[in-house]
């Protein structure tokens, strides 16, 4: 049995897991849902008002019964009403989703443009001047943090050139490309300045690794000059450590670029959760949280077919 | 050990910072900073720095450096407790789901995959949803994001230890499982595992910024890393010293904890090339 | 002519060259079509010699610091490779110095298709691509005699044998025809049949193509079949060079006369053990009895699924063993024979009979009567641990205390296998591998067992540490009257050590009796297709034939239970299974 249908099978129990832990997580938070969901309003009820609502919402049944409900409107599409917006949950992520996938795939670019050659090109050079400025490079890049270096981009911009980035709205791709990417250009930056930072140290170690390989060795002693030795015999072989850490990292971008919309003022996924938790708008939090969630877990799947593609032994159901 | 900690130049450089951190930790911890970082100099507000105030005052006419002290220690008090805990339970976890296998290493590696199925910053937003903000909030959301990569971390070499000569030779000798795993699993893991809870570290510190930076960790008017970076930002072009000292401490902390990861990696185990920087 | 002139080579490592040499002054002259044999033993030296020849060591870390190496080239031109830049290195090798090496599994690319690694040869060297290279490398399989080469064109290395993987290994380094093949030790890592089927291919290619070979080897009985010269390395130096008849038949060095004589060469039952307690008729009850002793692995095909199959790993295996007796049990990879051991000492689960009547007739005798030597003295022992910590975990598994007699015993037994008493404080990795097999052993008498099961115990160690072992291993079974089950795949070895020898092949004993019997009379067809292919220091120059046949799957439906076998009784002490036999 090979890897891929190994996680194809487990996929529903990560997702009920998942699914389960964010309900009942949800359930936790003090007080009651009614309170929850009308905020102040919520003094004014009578009992017999209370009783009816928590009836109308299905408040009285058991949590098991409860969460029977809520994962057959999931399976429908159904994730309830956001308070705060007075729309469906569904509807209000998936008007902030396009934004954040857009910038996650622009700082997983910046990051892999940069990342890959640079460690290739590190390892190459491995242990002189070159490949220590990269190291020392990478290194720094890998203990800044986005919050950190987006402040110092901003800084650097307004105090220096006297330019502000364009912040509060926002310019979907399909209104304007060119403005759209004026705005998430210095977001992707600054996502992916840590990105990158991390994907050249791994490519960096793990081409190190493969070029100590006996069929490295086997390919030179073959007479393949250095450039197909490496691109051709070893980069293959170095791209899963690469492939792995994109996978995650991509994973956290999509719901962790939190830190990033708040200091670049981007009405992203991140600051909607945010705002949810703020305002306790318990239905969008699980919501988004869910869908987070259930992204990186199709981000996961598509790693292990990158594995599936790139190395021939895990096709053939090794491990 | 610590001396080759010091003949490693990136271990020099890194166990240096971590080890000046501690003090400056430790002295705010004492109250044996240059002002009461609570104290707020009416009179001195956005003082740049100098002699008075060597790294300046915030808004209120709080000094920045003793401020920096206390928020060190905060930041460090919050990342080794929740590494603690998560390297702990994880490495329990991790060592019993490799030994035991079967049904319990299902269940505990399923369950991992769940909570790795969140975002580090999400999951502790969820956490942050049911306790409020607050410092113990970060402590459990850290450990909870870490807990996964520690069980992770164990397991692999627990598995490929299991399968060992020593191991089976220990069986054939009728060793007690108790014996087996400690002496023989363990003991093997240790140097894997410290390396980790260095770089954990790292992450936990930049996390618990990151937290605090959104108002979610440590609540003012305590003095914190992130949450003095937050406050900077209206006021960057007229106090930059209030972004720049918050930012570069973190920084310097995180690339603190980062070096010394590195370098426990070249000196514990050999087999591991590159990584380094 | 002179094809190759090497003189005063120094080759070092690290920093400082100059300090870590690993190659103190080699010097030899190869002419065409010759072969020469590089001969010594771990650390000695004759790899990174090979290395330097096409400066592959450049990027092992290693540094030429003294010497020329001079290479006549196809054109006639003269280069001097320790000079050379990479831009020439890469121009000559493939095209005129080519390559095999030790691991065939690993020394292909994993993510490259066969055919794809192939035709790379044809397209540097020969400028040839597509269609043309694909043909090419059709050919260069064929010339290797690969079955059903079309369809191996298309498959990635971890889907063929090790033995085919060298052979593909040798067809792409032949596509160039160089004028140089170096081998190092090109059949270490392969079964004994697979050796010797790959020894008769190269010699086959050196006859058909006139290329010159430099063959690398630990194993001095392999260059009788092959070489013209052979030079012998000890420790960075050729301490010997000379005509194979004249360095064979009159060794001038110590250390080739050691190589030749004191380490185990196999000698078709000639050296087998004259003190088996069975030899007066009258031997002792036994002390360990295996009856049907049968290993079966499920197969699964999906997870929650029934098993679809069984791997019959070991099958009605049956054996006994009377104190002071060595039974080896020979056989290749896969034969099932370290599963058999495993089962005995309770790793895997087996069914059938063990019994271990008169275990308990000693003094003192153990509550673990059957203790084990691994393999890997690498690997088993817990790197963490003190040698004080190893000596007493038996002890401690069946729940004493470390008291003063446990030290006195701990104390008398590293006595006893020549290591220092003062070392209990050290780790395992202050020892060289000789020395911790000696601690493993230590380890296994601690409890004073009757039976000391020994799996491959000395395969990992170099020659002449081999032979120590070995020596050390039979004065403990004079000493403690030890019953030996010693496993190998190594038929030198086990002639040195075994009174008896079982034969296992496919899971299944085929012959067992008396080692002399059976070593010098096989009568199954497989026991003596093993012992044919055993290199043997006067088998000067023979041909072996090519053998293709392989063994078949062990995968049998559930609950698939095989006929019983049929045994024909060949002598006093010395059974074989009917089919098969001659």
């Amino acid at each position: 049995m090979n890897l891929l249908t190994r996680r194809l099978a487990t996929f529903p129990l990560v997702l009920i897991g998942v699914s389960s832990l964010v309900f009942f997580a949800i359930r936790l938070v003090p007080g009651d849902a009614i309170t929850a969901m009308l905020g102040t309003e919520a003094g004014l009820l009578t009992d017999a008002q209370r009783a009816a609502l928590q009836a109308y919402f299905g408040l009285d049944k058991p949590w098991i019964v409860q969460y029977g409900h809520w994962f057959w409107g999931l399976l429908r599409g159904d994730m309830g009403i956001s308070v705060t917006y007075g729309k469906p949950v569904l509807t209000v992520i998936l008007q902030r989703f396009p934004l954040t996938l857009e910038l996650a795939l622009l700082s997983m670019v910046i990051a892999l443009l940069i990342g890959v050659p640079a460690g290739v090109f590190a390892a190459t050079r491995n242990e002189r001047a070159a490949d220590l400025a990269v190291r020392i490079g990478a290194m720094i890049g890998q203990s800044t943090p986005s919050f950190v270096f987006g402040l110092l981009i901003i800084y650097v911009l307004s105090a220096g050139f006297g330019v502000l980035p364009v912040m509060g709205t926002f310019t979907p791709i399909w209104q304007d490309p060119l403005a759209n990417l004026g705005q998430l250009i210095l977001p992707a930056i600054t996502l992916g300045a840590a990105f990158a930072a991390s994907v050249t140290r791994i490519a960096r170690s793990a081409m190190l690794d493969v070029l100590g390989e006996d069929y490295v060795r086997t390919a030179r002693s073959r007479g393949a000059p250095a450039r197909t030795v490496i691109w051709r015999h070893a980069l293959p072989n170095a791209l899963i450590p690469v492939v792995t850490l994109s996978g995650i990292e991509f994973g956290y971008l999509l719901g962790g670029a939190v830190i990033v919309e708040q200091i670049f003022a981007l009405p992203g996924l991140g600051r909607m959760v945010l705002d949810a938790i703020l305002q306790r708008d318990y239905a969008l939090v699980q919501g988004a949280v869910l869908f987070v969630a259930f992204n990186f877990m199709i981000v996961n799947l598509l790693v292990d077919l990158a594995y599936f593609w790139l190395d021939p032994r895990i096709r053939a159901g090794g491990q | 050990m610590i001396r080759a900690i010091f003949h490693h130049p990136s271990g020099r450089i890194g166990g240096g910072i971590v080890l000046v951190y501690l003090v400056l930790a430790g002295l705010g911890a004492l109250g044996l900073t240059p002002h009461d970082p609570l104290m707020q100099y009416r009179l001195d507000r956005l003082h740049p720095p100098g002699a008075a105030y060597w790294l300046g005052t915030d808004l209120f006419g709080r000094d920045i450096a003793s401020r920096l002290m206390v928020g060190i220690g905060q930041s460090f008090f919050v990342a080794f407790l929740s590494v603690a805990a998560a390297a702990s339970v994880g490495t329990v976890l991790g060592l019993t789901a490799a030994w035991v296998g079967r049904l319990w290493d299902g269940v505990v590696m399923r369950s991992m995959d769940v909570l790795l199925a969140f975002p580090a910053i999400l999951l502790a937003l969820l956490i942050v949803a049911i306790m409020g903000p607050g410092t113990w909030t970060s402590v459990l959301a850290i450990a909870f994001v870490y807990m996964p990569i520690f069980t992770r971390v164990v397991r692999g070499p627990a598995l490929s230890l299991k399968t060992r000569e020593f191991v089976d030779a220990a069986r054939t000798f009728g060793s007690s499982t108790r014996y087996i795993l400690t002496r023989h699993l363990l003991l093997n893991i240790v140097a894997p595992l410290t390396v980790q809870v260095t770089l954990a570290l790292a992450w936990a510190l930049l996390t618990e910024a990151g937290l605090s930076f959104l108002g979610l960790g440590t609540q003012p008017p305590a003095p914190s890393l992130g949450l003095m970076l937050s406050d900077s930002r209206n006021l960057m072009e007229t106090a930059p010293w209030l972004m720049i000292a918050p930012g570069v401490t973190i920084m310097i902390g995180i690339l603190g904890f980062n070096l010394l990861g590195d370098a426990l990696r070249d000196i514990l185990d050999p087999k591991t090339r590159g990584g380094r920087a | 002519m002179t094809l190759l002139s090497v003189s005063g080579l120094h080759v070092g490592f690290g920093r400082d060259p100059k300090a870590g040499e690993v190659v103190r002054g080699v010097s030899f002259d190869l002419a065409a079509g010759q072969t020469l044999a590089i001969v010594g033993e771990s650390g000695s030296g004759k790899s990174v010699t090979a290395l330097s020849l096409n400066r592959l060591v450049d990027f092992g870390g290693g540094t030429i610091t003294e010497g020329s190496i001079r290479l006549t080239r196809a054109d006639g031109d003269v280069l001097e490779v320790t000079q050379a830049d990479e831009a020439a290195m890469t121009r000559v090798r493939g095209a005129e110095i080519g390559m095999i090496f030790q691991e065939p599994m690993t020394s292909l690319n994993p993510v490259l298709t066969v055919g794809a690694q192939m035709e790379e040869a044809f397209r540097l060297h020969r400028g040839l691509a597509g269609a043309a290279a694909r043909a090419a490398a059709k050919d260069a399989l064929d010339r290797v005699r690969i079955p059903d080469v079309a369809r191996r064109l298309g498959d990635y290395p971890h889907q063929l044998s090790g033995g085919m993987l060298q052979r593909v290994m040798i067809a792409s380094v032949l596509a160039c025809n160089p004028r140089l093949l170096i081998a190092d030790e090109p059949t270490t890592a392969l079964d004994v049949t697979v050796q010797a089927q790959i020894m008769a291919l190269l010699g086959e290619l050196k006859q058909e193509t006139g290329m010159a070979m430099i063959f690398i080897t630990h194993d001095i009985g392999l260059v009788a079949g092959i070489a013209d010269r052979v030079m012998v390395m000890q420790d960075g130096r050729a301490v010997e060079q000379g005509a194979l008849a004249e360095v064979l038949d009159h060794p001038q060095h110590d250390y080739t006369r050691h190589l030749l004589h004191a380490v185990p060469h196999f000698a078709n039952g000639r050296a087998a053990r004259q003190d088996g307690p069975r030899a007066g008729g009258a031997a002792a009850a036994p002390v360990l009895t295996v009856q049907d002793l049968v290993v079966r692995f499920p197969v699964k095909r999906r997870m929650f699924a029934r098993a679809k199959g069984e791997i019959h790993a070991v099958e009605r295996v049956s054996f006994d063993l009377v104190p002071g007796e060595t039974l080896g049990i020979v056989g290749e990879s896969g034969s099932g024979k370290s599963t058999a051991a495993r089962a005995i000492l309770g790793l895997v689960r087996s069914r059938g009979t063990l019994a271990l009547p008169g275990a308990d007739t000693r003094a003192g005798a153990s509550q673990r009567p059957v203790q084990m030597v691994f393999q890997n003295p690498y690997a088993s022992l817990n790197p963490r641990l003190t040698v004080e910590s190893l000596l007493a975990e038996p002890v401690i598994a069946t729940g004493h205390g470390i008291d003063d007699a446990v030290r006195a015993r701990m104390a008398q037994l590293l006595a006893r296998v020549d290591l220092p008493t003062n070392c209990l404080g050290r780790y395992p990795h202050e020892f060289s591998g000789g020395q911790r097999q000696r601690l493993c052993i230590a380890r296994a008498l601690m409890l004073n067992p009757s039976v000391v099961v020994l799996d491959e115990a000395v395969s990992a160690l170099d020659v002449s540490v081999q032979a120590r072992v070995l020596e050390l291993l039979v004065d403990l079974q004079r000493e403690f009257g030890l019953a030996y089950l010693f496993i190998s795949h190594d038929m030198a070895v086990v002639e040195r050590i075994a009174h008896r020898i079982a034969v296992v092949h496919a899971g299944q004993i085929v012959e067992i009796g008396d080692a002399a019997a059976v070593l010098s009379a096989p009568r199954h067809s497989y026991t003596r297709r093993l012992i044919s292919a055993v290199p043997n220091i006067d088998r000067r120059h023979v041909r072996f034939t090519l053998d293709t046949s392989t063994v078949g799957s062990l995968l049998r439906p559930p609950g698939y239970e095989p006929p019983m076998a049929d045994w024909v009784q060949v002598g006093p002490d010395h059974r074989a299974r009917a089919e098969d036999t001659a």
